[in-house]
C-alpha cells in the first residue's frame, strides 16, 4: 500500500495535500481497499463551510455507505466533478485523479493535528 | 460460534486471492479482484462462481411427483425426462419456505436444488409432508456446483465434453461424461441472465473440472467470480433472492411469481393464494432504476413525490452494466405499474426513479 509522505492524514482515512491556502482531501490507499469498488461518491456542500470532522459528504462502496469527514475547517471551494462518471478513480488513483474535494483552509494550524505517512501507517498496521 | 463450512475448492479459492466471507454458515468467495471487472466479465465473456453451498435432494419412488406437487407451487407434471423448473415452497401462512429448481431425471426419480441458508429448513419441511412414502436423500455434502455463465460459455467449454452445449435448450440438462467426469450433470441454467452452464459434480472430481474449465476457458480470458458479482447480475435481471426479497411471510403471488404458481392442481396453501389472487394482491414486487445519482440500497423507504411511504427497497446496488442505481421493491398496488414515477428516500433525501419492466437490464439487441 501506498502513503504519499508529503501528505497528511486522519483518523478516519482522508488525507490531505496543502497547497498555499487551498488543500486537497482524499481517501487513503488503505480505506479505498477496505471499501472496494467505489460506485459513487456524493459531496452536496460546495461553497459551504464545514468544522474541522464535519461530514462533507458520502462514499458509497457495493455493500457499504461511509461518511466523508472535513480533516479541517474550511470552505469547500470544489468537487472533483470526474468522480462522478467515473468513481472507481477513487480505487485506481487515490491521491492523484481520486481527489474528492478542494478547501479553502481557515486555520491552517490545523493540519498540525494530522497524522505524518508514518504515524498513518502504523495505526492502520499496514 | 458455530464452524463456517468449507466448500471442496476451498484452497484454490484462497490461493486466488479471494475474499471470503461468511455467507449462510458456508466460507465463500465475495470477489477475487473487483466486483465490477468480475460483472462485466459474465456479461461480456465467461464466469466460474463456485455455489457449491446450494443444497440438492435426490427424491425418488412411484410417489416422488406427488410429494413434489404437494409441496411445490408450480406444475410438476409439466415436466419431462431432462428439464428443470423454477418453483417455491409455499408455507401454510401465505409466505414462502424457499425457491428452488426442480430437476426430473426421470419420471421415478427428481433433483431438487435449493437455496444453502434453507437447507435443514426445506429438508425438514418437505421431509413432514412426505406421506408419500418417497425416499429423500440430502446429497448437499457431496456436490459441488459449479455455474459457467456469460455468453462466450458454450463455446469455451464445448471441448470439455461430447454433449452438444448448443442444443441444450434454456432449463434443460444432460447427464453426461464432462472434463472426463462421467454423470455430471450439465444444466443450461443460471442465476445471472448471462446464458451458460451449471455442472453438478462430485466432489472429489471438483478440482479436476475446475481445472480444465480455466484451461479450455483461457483464451476467452475466462474469471473466477465471486458471490458480490453474482448479487449485481442477478438483480440487474429482478431474479428474487431468498431472504431479501421473498421470505418466510412474502406472498408469492405480491413477489410476482404468479407464472409459478398453478392452481390446476392440489397444493400446500392453494386455496388461500387462490383467494388472493381472486380479491387482488396489496402490494406488489417492483424493479426500478434511479434517475439520480446515488445507490438504492435495502430498507430504504420507497415514496410518492409528497413524500409518503409506499414502499420499501427488498434489493438495490449500483449496476455495473448501467451505470445506474437499480433496485426491487415492495410498493403498494396502485404505484407498481411500469413507467411509474416514485421516490427513493437515501439518508433523508429523495431520489427519483422509474419502475421499470424486467428485467432491469435490457441486453442492446444485436
Amino acid at each position: 500500500m501506498n502513503f504519499p509522505d508529503d501528505l497528511k492524514y486522519s483518523k478516519d482515512h482522508e488525507w490531505i495535500r496543502v497547497e498555499d491556502n487551498v488543500a486537497y482531501v482524499g481517501i487513503s490507499d488503505f480505506a479505498q481497499k477496505e471499501l472496494g469498488d467505489i460506485v459513487y461518491v456524493e459531496v452536496e456542500t460546495v461553497e459551504e463551510e464545514l468544522d474541522q470532522n464535519e461530514v462533507f459528504g458520502t462514499v458509497e462502496a457495493v455493500k457499504t455507505v461511509s461518511d466523508l469527514f472535513m480533516p479541517i475547517s474550511g470552505k469547500i471551494i470544489a468537487f472533483n466533478d470526474d468522480l462522478t462518471g467515473e468513481p472507481e478513480l477513487v480505487n485506481s488513483a487515490p491521491y492523484e485523479k481520486g481527489w474528492m474535494i478542494k478547501i479553502e483552509m481557515k486555520d491552517p494550524s490545523e493540519i498540525e493535528s494530522l497524522m505524518s505517512a508514518e504515524a498513518y501507517k502504523e495505526m492502520v498496521g499496514a | 460460534m458455530m464452524d463456517l463450512k468449507k466448500v471442496t475448492l476451498n484452497e484454490i479459492h484462497e490461493q486466488l486471492g479471494a475474499k471470503m466471507v461468511d455467507f449462510a454458515g458456508f466460507y465463500m468467495p465475495v470477489r477475487y479482484s473487483s466486483d465490477k471487472a468480475e460483472h462485466l466479465a459474465v456479461r461480456e465473456g465467461v464466469g466460474v462462481f463456485d455455489v457449491s453451498h446450494m443444497g440438492e435432494f435426490m427424491l425418488r419412488g412411484e410417489k416422488a411427483l406427488d410429494l413434489i406437487q404437494y409441496v411445490s407451487s408450480n406444475d410438476a407434471a409439466k415436466l419431462t425426462d431432462g428439464k428443470v423448473q423454477y418453483s417455491c415452497l409455499p408455507n401454510e401462512e401465505g409466505g414462502i419456505v424457499d425457491d428452488l429448481l426442480i430437476y426430473r431425471m426421470s419420471a421415478t426419480e427428481y433433483m431438487l436444488v435449493v437455496n444453502a441458508s434453507n437447507i435443514e429448513k426445506d429438508w425438514n419441511w418437505i421431509s413432514s409432508h412426505n406421506t408419500f412414502g418417497v425416499e429423500m436423500e440430502n446429497i448437499s455434502d457431496q456436490i459441488s456446483l459449479l455455474a459457467v455463465q456469460g455468453p462466450k460459455a458454450t463455446e469455451a467449454l464445448q471441448p470439455l465434453t461430447d454433449a452438444k452445449l448448443a442444443d441444450i435448450p434454456y432449463y434443460s440438462f444432460v447427464k453426461g461424461t464432462f472434463a472426463g467426469v462421467p454423470d455430471v450433470i450439465i444444466s443450461s441454467t443460471g442465476y445471472t441472465g448471462a446464458g451458460g452452464f451449471e455442472l453438478y459434480i462430485p466432489n472429489e472430481q471438483a478440482e479436476k473440472v475446475w481445472h480444465h474449465i480455466f484451461e479450455v476457458g483461457k483464451p476467452y480470458n475466462i474469471q473466477p467470480i465471486g458471490l458480490g458479482a453474482r448479487d449485481t447480475l442477478r438483480l440487474e435481471m429482478g431474479y428474487c433472492l431468498y431472504g431479501n426479497d421473498i421470505d418466510d411471510v412474502t406472498s408469492p403471488l405480491e413477489a410476482g411469481l404468479s407464472w409459478i404458481t398453478k392452481f390446476n392442481k392440489d397444493f400446500i396453501n392453494a386455496e388461500n393464494l387462490k383467494k388472493q389472487k381472486e380479491t387482488g394482491i396489496a402490494k406488489k414486487l417492483v424493479g426500478f432504476v434511479l434517475e439520480e445519482g446515488g445507490v438504492p440500497r435495502r430498507g430504504y423507504d420507497i415514496e410518492d413525490a409528497s413524500g409518503q411511504k409506499i414502499g420499501q427497497v427488498t434489493s438495490g446496488t449500483m449496476s455495473p452494466s448501467m451505470n445506474k442505481g437499480i433496485g426491487m421493491g415492495y410498493v403498494n398496488k396502485p404505484y407498481a405499474k411500469v413507467d411509474t414515477e416514485i421516490f427513493i428516500n437515501i439518508r433523508g433525501k429523495q431520489k427519483k426513479a422509474t419502475i421499470v419492466k424486467l428485467p432491469i437490464y435490457k441486453k442492446i439487441e444485436e
